[in-house]
């Protein structure tokens, strides 16, 4: 998926793609090096799946006295991805700001694989986790969780790296002049200065996260499945007996935990991180939580919330010895070899990589395949492109409607960011019923889910983008009597676009990845089925066939990568150079 | 070691730093300097921007390892290392730490413990005067407050030596003098435990007002061309005669450069010919200069401090379009003194098109880059050109923003005279034919 980092009140248009593009080459190196990658997961996990025949999970029941259980278990699950990809940004992120040679991999990777339809390799990741904890039932919990933290790492980790490249400089040379050790200068400042950003991410994240813990907790490899106790298992299970009322309560309870979460965890958060926000003035609408408020307020209950600020203050108050070691200064000489030898390792992983490739793709697919596959996603990319566009002229001329009336805003846009955090993958069932009853045809029909968790996206975006209009704009329109479709052309679509295309990007990157589980449904012994690639991942996933899975990952990845490059890219340039207000 | 010697604080000895790459496109920015900071003293950099003052006072501060040259503090035997701390112009507070918590970071990162810590950064406040605001947060303080706390963030680790990089010139007029006096009183009486202030501003007026000695760089390289004393007693008057004649004196002396000997503009500014880096200035401001010394009560010739004060300008800000005025012939500048050309009288008193067909008469005659533009893009059979073709050109010959700063000037001037057209979506210089 992709997530682009922004401000706490909607998205903002933060030029990530239209940063000095990276150079052509290192994509494909990356490319390379990840699809290698793969393959050796996937190899493993095919020579570890022999054990996953005596794996035993507690089955799931239908039964309502449960639901809290799995509801908590879901949502558990949820957080230890969150503290991985927090884990993971730290290191990558920092080790990518600070070390040249790593930036040139990192970076690319990181865009890459936050386009990359992580849903796809599922069926590689569970079953490695399998083979690592064979017979447990922690093997699948690692696969689940993991399967999520590949929904959220990557963008996390991009605005942190973003937040540690764009620090101040005089805050850097306060830093440096007063002799902070490096500890003190991630907590001091350079973890200040990334949490606005960083918060607004994980939120994206968490969102994107539902979607994943929904389709990762029951999963069906080959012959063997899964259902790890949780939501996604008892919504999976419910359809599988077409249980329509189990459904509804599944997804009640999907609703009640993600308003919970919303108001209990992220907007206290996001109320406290309003103080780290960059600015030297004091600005109007701080961000409010009746939560943050009340444990401020409240003597007993901040006495109850200091223990979690110990550790924070535990660390700071940690003395870690200063960097003693001068960086390495090394002769016009060394330096070269270091370069040279940089260069030749890199140059063999992937050459390394080519051959894996090759040999694991050349054993059993046929350039037939490849072109079914391409053909497929031809017909994937049409419907993203019609969704989207139908999305578009849908929900921009809504959002700015609503975005030009503050106070419609201000109810509003919380409402558009729940819906786009819902998993819509739990709606499936409804459209499935309506299909099969209406007797539409699933090619067309079945298209429309592949936006219904993602059109939100363009919606909460556009809102912000006309809220964002300065008054004075709106004014000068007015005063010169500009209405219709001059406003629009002159005024409204250009005050929106940067935040438009941030919506549309983010739209679009996750249409593609829904369309894994969009394009083929289940309904009980119903399956319906639109031709694509979607439905080919699907297929492939249910098959256990890990050679085309690959295939339809990677033909999955470089549409999504082209389209960003050829599409989204060059807008948000346009956007950055011609459209910008401040 | 002689007594004298002892009581040297700073001595920076033959710096001399680059800027980017060794090879081609490096930019020097200080070549060769020396300096002596001693004991009870406040030395004043002046200079114009791009001369390498801050950079030196960087330097001095550890922030920045000059390419070649030595930087020592020489002490007393037995006396602990010397202390250096420092003021930043944008004032560099933590916005998510309080006004307390952003004096103590200095001593939480020297390990003061918690207690001692909170003493200190109290008796700081207390000092700066900011009693009362210990617990807001930056971004709810004024410009001058903030400015005060970056000095008691400063003051609080007990320095020998205080660096300040123009530490008024983001604070507005009144803010700034009284932040000028309480520091200076503050200095005066002692208070403030520290030994010497060095201090970067391009404020020929603030110099002389707090310095006892005051460093004049040239630009283009950084070099210290003159040092100037000043013996005037503090409190010092802006309306003493004394005053006054120093301050025109170092106007003269920051202007000296690219006057009678050097006529044909080259060497106003860095570089030759159409490399020559071409300064950020509007026609609008060029015209409006034109205008003011034109008439009454200038009459054609302007005194530069006057000038500046008359249209509330800082040196820094006028020299660029003074010099810009030069390059095309319509002023000459001696002895700290403007005096237009006939040409410029006659585009004063000129109407809008009249004033264009002049000015790109100027244009292309004087500044090579643009007469270079057009006639590339007149000698071509399509009359126009790619930008890039011009931009490839002028980052061989400098650092690619000053490339991009440069090309940005010679379209803006050519725009207002008419002289070729610029279409920025297509990256494409034309010729205009308003026909």
């Amino acid at each position: 998926m992709v997530f682009l980092s922004g401000s706490r009140s909607g998205a903002q248009p933060i030029a990530r793609l239209a940063r000095g593009a990276a150079p052509s080459w290192a994509d494909v190196v990356v490319v390379l090096l990840l699809a290698g990658t793969a393959v050796l997961i996937a190899r493993g996990a095919g020579e570890m799946s022999a054990s996953l025949a005596q794996l035993a999970v507690t089955p799931v029941t239908l039964d309502p006295a449960r639901l809290p259980e799995y509801a908590l278990l879901t949502t558990l699950r949820m957080f230890a991805a969150l503290a991985a990809s927090l884990l993971f940004t730290f290191t990558v992120a920092t080790l990518a700001a600070k070390s040249r040679k790593a930036e040139l991999l990192i970076v690319p990777a990181l865009d890459i694989l936050q386009s990359v339809p992580v849903l796809g390799f599922l069926t590689f990741t569970v079953t490695f986790f399998m083979g690592l904890f064979p017979g447990r039932q922690i093997g699948v919990e690692c696969a689940a969780i993991f399967a999520i933290f590949t929904s959220q790492a990557w963008n996390m980790a991009f605005s942190f790296y973003q937040s540690l490249r764009t620090i101040p400089s005089d805050l850097d040379e306060v830093s440096r002049q007063f002799g902070f050790s490096p500890w003190r200068r991630f907590i001091r400042l350079e973890l200040p200065f990334a949490m606005p950003g960083l918060v607004w991410n994980v939120m994206m994240s968490m969102s994107g996260g539902w979607f994943f813990v929904v389709a990762s907790e029951a999963i069906t490899v080959g012959k063997t499945t899964i259902a790890l106790p949780g939501i996604g298992s008892w919504l999976s299970l419910a359809i599988a007996r077409q249980d329509m009322r189990a459904v509804a309560v599944g997804v009640g309870a999907m609703a009640v935990v993600i308003l919970l979460y919303d108001q209990l965890v992220f907007r206290p958060i996001v109320a406290w991180a309003d103080k780290f926000r960059f600015e030297q003035t004091a600005s109007q609408d701080r961000p409010g939580s009746w939560v943050y408020d009340l444990v401020r307020r409240t003597r007993w209950l901040r006495l109850a919330a200091a223990p979690l600020s110990w550790p924070g203050r535990l660390l700071s108050a940690i003395d870690w010895p200063a960097a003693t070691l001068a960086p390495l200064r090394l002769g016009p000489k060394a330096a070269r070899t270091f370069d040279a030898l940089w260069i030749g390792l890199v140059t063999a992983a992937v050459a390394t990589a080519v051959w894996l490739l090759w040999s694991f793709i050349s054993r059993s697919l046929t350039w037939g395949d490849a072109a079914t596959a391409f053909e497929l996603g031809f017909a994937t990319l049409a419907r993203v492109v019609v969704l989207i566009a139908l999305a578009s002229l849908i929900w921009v001329p809504i959002g700015v409607w609503i975005g030009l009336r503050p106070a419609w805003a201000e109810r509003l846009q919380p409402v558009a960011q729940f819906l786009a955090a819902f998993p819509a993958n739990v709606l499936f069932p409804f459209m499935v019923v309506a299909i099969v009853s209406l007797r539409l045809d699933p090619n067309i029909w079945l298209s429309p889910l592949m936006v219904l968790g993602t059109q939100w996206y363009i919606l909460f975006n556009v809102i912000a983008g006309a809220s964002a209009l300065p008054s004075d704009l709106k004014e000068a329109a007015r005063v010169f009597g500009i209405r219709g479709w001059q406003w629009w052309r002159q005024v409204g679509l250009p005050g929106i676009f940067p935040y438009y295309v941030t919506g549309a990007l983010t739209a679009s990157g996750g249409s593609w990845n829904a369309s894994i589980v969009a394009e083929a449904v289940t309904w009980g012994d119903m399956r319906l089925e639109a031709a694509g690639l979607g439905s080919f991942i699907a297929n492939a996933t249910a098959a256990g066939d890990h050679a085309r899975v690959a295939l339809g990952v990677a033909v999955m990845s470089i549409f999504v990568v082209t389209f960003n490059r050829v599409l989204w890219r060059p807008m948000y340039r346009f956007a950055e150079r011609r459209l910008r207000l401040d | 070691m002689t007594a004298i010697d002892d009581r040297h604080l700073v001595d920076v000895k033959k710096i001399r730093h680059l800027y980017g790459k060794a090879g081609g496109g490096g930019q020097l920015v200080l070549d060769d300097v020396d300096l002596t900071l001693f004991d009870n003293e406040i030395v004043g950099l002046l200079g114009r921007s791009g001369s390498g003052k801050s950079t030196l006072l960087r330097s001095i501060a550890g922030l920045i390892e000059p390419t070649a040259g030595e930087i020592e503090f020489p002490r007393p035997d037995g006396a602990p290392p010397t202390r250096v701390s420092m003021v930043f112009q944008s004032f560099a507070l933590f916005p998510w730490l309080t006004v307390q918590q952003n004096v103590e970071v200095g001593l939480e990162a020297k390990r003061v413990p918690a207690e001692e810590r909170r003493r200190r950064a109290l008796a700081a406040i207390d000092l700066i005067g900011l009693d009362g605001f210990e617990n807001a947060y930056p971004k709810e303080l004024s410009g001058g407050m903030r400015q005060r706390v970056g000095l008691a963030r400063a003051l609080v680790v007990d320095p020998n030596i205080l660096l300040m990089d123009e530490p008024f010139s983001a604070l507005d007029v009144l803010t700034a003098e009284t932040l000028r006096t309480d520091l200076l009183d503050l200095w005066c009486e002692g208070r403030m435990g520290i030994q010497s202030i060095l201090m970067v501003t391009h404020n020929i007026e603030e110099a002389v007002l707090m310095c006892d000695r005051i460093l004049v760089f040239s630009s283009n390289p950084g070099r210290i061309v003159a040092e100037i004393k000043v013996d005037l007693p503090q409190p010092r008057h802006r309306q003493n005669p004394a005053f006054r004649r120093l301050v025109d004196q170092i106007y003269a002396r920051m202007t000296l450069r690219g006057s009678a000997d050097d006529r044909r503009g080259d060497g106003l500014f860095p570089g030759m010919g159409i490399g020559m880096v071409l300064p950020r200035v509007s026609t609008n401001t060029l015209a409006g200069l034109m205008e003011t010394v034109s008439t009454a009560p200038f009459n054609g010739q302007a005194s530069l401090p006057d000038l500046a004060e008359a249209l509330h300008y800082e040196a820094d800000e006028l020299f660029p379009v003074a010099e810009t005025l030069q390059l095309l012939r319509f002023a000459e500048i001696e002895g700290g003194d403007l005096r237009l050309t006939a040409e410029a009288r006659r585009y004063a008193e000129a109407d809008v098109d009249a004033r264009k067909r002049l000015f790109a008469q100027h244009l292309i005659a004087y500044v090579p880059l643009a007469s270079h533009i057009r006639r590339v893009v007149d000698e071509r059979a399509s009359h126009q050109a790619p930008g890039r073709r011009f931009r490839d050109e002028l980052e061989d010959l400098m650092p690619s923003e000053e490339a991009d700063q440069t090309l940005k000037t010679v379209i803006n001037w050519a725009r207002y005279a008419e002289a070729f057209a610029y279409d920025e979506g297509a990256d494409l210089f034309t010729l205009d034919d308003p026909s």
